[in-house]
């Protein structure tokens, strides 16, 4: 894998299309996170007509809810949760101007085809090295829904945060590019 | 009759819950080395460093391993001459999980109700508890807290005895492809084979607090478990972003059946396979 490449938020659509999957980004900036219970109270205030209380204008989300802080620590363990409990919400969420996610997992078709159209880039990072990944957290703030706990909205600020673009804005799967060459595997030969 | 007071079960358990939580058992930490050691896809290499830097940093900062610190399974196996005294043992394991989980800064993951109203009882409470009652005046207790990400990828399927290995194999396979990259892999798999539904699924739960380096004492098992580690490390799906390191182990467990079925279930681990052990 070739050396990473360095992304600062915010982050548009023009950084967004300039990414292939595969690459290997290490991310400073505002990072937002939110999960099932936010992105649920959102799309269903978005349904309602009502403004949301955060601007997700090129903004990066990060599908987490981390464990709660040790005195004196900006954050807990804050590894990526499965982003396809997110992919029923996406791409409404993605009309609004989100054009990075970081989580772990696949995602639907019609999440690609949404990423596709808003030239939004999905990245991984990896699943469960959670303590590790909260050495690049500085700051934790919640921005809304404090009543959702551990599910609540907040930024992050993080430097040089370590992901991996999977999706990238033409529909390219790392996931399946990475699988092929070890994928020796015909379950109708067993 | 030996007694033994619930205010020590209930120290205990907060105990474990956070031992779980912050230390990846020793054998899952050597076969990640080990895995690391023999991975042939460079990406899969960069995901196993991250990964074993995370268990080191985990372990040497008392930090959860993974911020899913899981539901808590709680094995029991009380001794039949052992009396419990002071209180409920199940009210003294549920004190014990909501004392870990606050004061180790773990993640509270439960919701009361899972359909009408999923409001979190924000102390992890309740835990799922077995109890098994066995000879002696002990009390056995293992604490295997669950992540959800791999969880919601187990399955379940009732074969028939015509369905024989190969059926068994491909059922397996079927709900290890299905997982695919989702449960957090290197994945180690717990089987259940046998028994009823719930037994089979029971089964393939207690399975993975066994070592990964432990076979299954029969030698017909243990070549299963081999040859479905063999195949699942074969399908590409590697360290989550592709390679050879799919799975550290297969662990079977087999109960006697019913003349007319063959239940398998499988429970998917992630390499979070935390469990802590004590006998009081």
């Amino acid at each position: 894998m070739a050396e990473s490449i360095r992304i600062t938020t915010p982050f548009t659509e023009e950084m967004s299309r300039k990414l292939k999957a595969g690459d290997s980004v290490l991310i400073t900036g505002t990072i937002i996170s939110a999960r099932d219970a936010a992105h649920k109270v959102m799309t269903e205030a978005l349904a309602r007509g009502e403004k949301l209380p955060v601007d997700w204008t090129n903004q990066i989300v990060y599908y987490l809810g981390p464990t709660p802080a040790k005195p004196g620590d900006p954050i807990g363990s804050c590894g990526p949760t499965t982003s396809g409990r997110m992919d029923a919400y996406t791409p409404t969420m993605l009309e609004q101007g989100i054009k990075g996610m970081v989580g772990k997992g696949s995602r639907t078709k019609e999440v690609v085809e949404s990423m596709k159209k808003n030239g939004a880039t999905y990245f991984a990072a990896v699943g469960g090295a959670a303590a590790l990944i909260a050495k690049s957290v500085k700051s934790y703030t919640v921005l809304a829904y404090p009543e959702l706990g551990p599910e609540a909205v907040a930024a992050l600020e993080v430097v040089d945060f370590p992901a991996i673009v999977v999706i990238d804005c033409e529909g390219n799967n790392f996931y399946e590019i990475g699988q092929k060459d070890y994928r020796h595997f015909d379950i109708d030969k067993i | 009759m030996r007694e033994l007071d619930v205010k020590l079960i209930t120290e205990n358990v907060a105990e474990m819950c956070k031992e779980a939580a912050y230390y990846l058992p020793d054998d899952v930490y050597r076969g990640l080395k080990r895995g690391r050691e023999t991975e042939q896809s460079p990406v899969g290499r960069i995901v196993l460093d991250q990964i074993i830097k995370n268990a080191e940093i985990a372990r040497a900062e008392d930090r959860p391993y993974c911020q899913d610190t899981g539901m808590t399974i709680v094995f029991l196996e009380v001794g039949q001459d052992l009396h419990i005294v002071g209180g409920n043992l199940e009210d003294a394991i549920n004190a014990g999980i909501a004392k870990g989980y606050t004061e180790g800064y773990l993640r509270k993951s439960v919701v009361g109700e899972p359909l009408f109203n999923r409001v979190n009882t924000k102390n992890n409470t309740p835990g799922v508890i077995y109890t098994q009652i066995v000879p002696g005046d002990k009390l056995s207790i293992t604490v295997a807290p669950k992540g959800f990400g791999s969880e919601n990828k187990s399955g379940i399927k009732m074969l028939v005895p015509a369905d024989g290995v190969r059926g068994v194999k491909k059922a397996v396979m079927e709900i290890i492809l299905h997982a695919s990259m989702n449960p957090c892999p290197p994945m180690v798999v717990g089987i259940g084979i046998g028994g009823t539904m719930d037994r089979a699924a029971l089964l393939s739960k207690k399975a993975l607090t066994r070592s990964i380096d432990e076979r299954n004492p029969m030698p017909e098992y243990a070549k299963l478990e081999q040859e479905l580690l063999d195949m699942i490390n074969s399908t590409g799906i590697g360290p989550q972003l592709g390679g050879t390191t799919s799975a550290l182990a297969v662990n079977i467990e087999w109960a006697p059946t019913h003349i007319a079925g063959l239940p398998v279930a499988v429970t998917i681990c992630c390499h979070a396979m935390r469990h802590a052990h004590r006998v009081l």
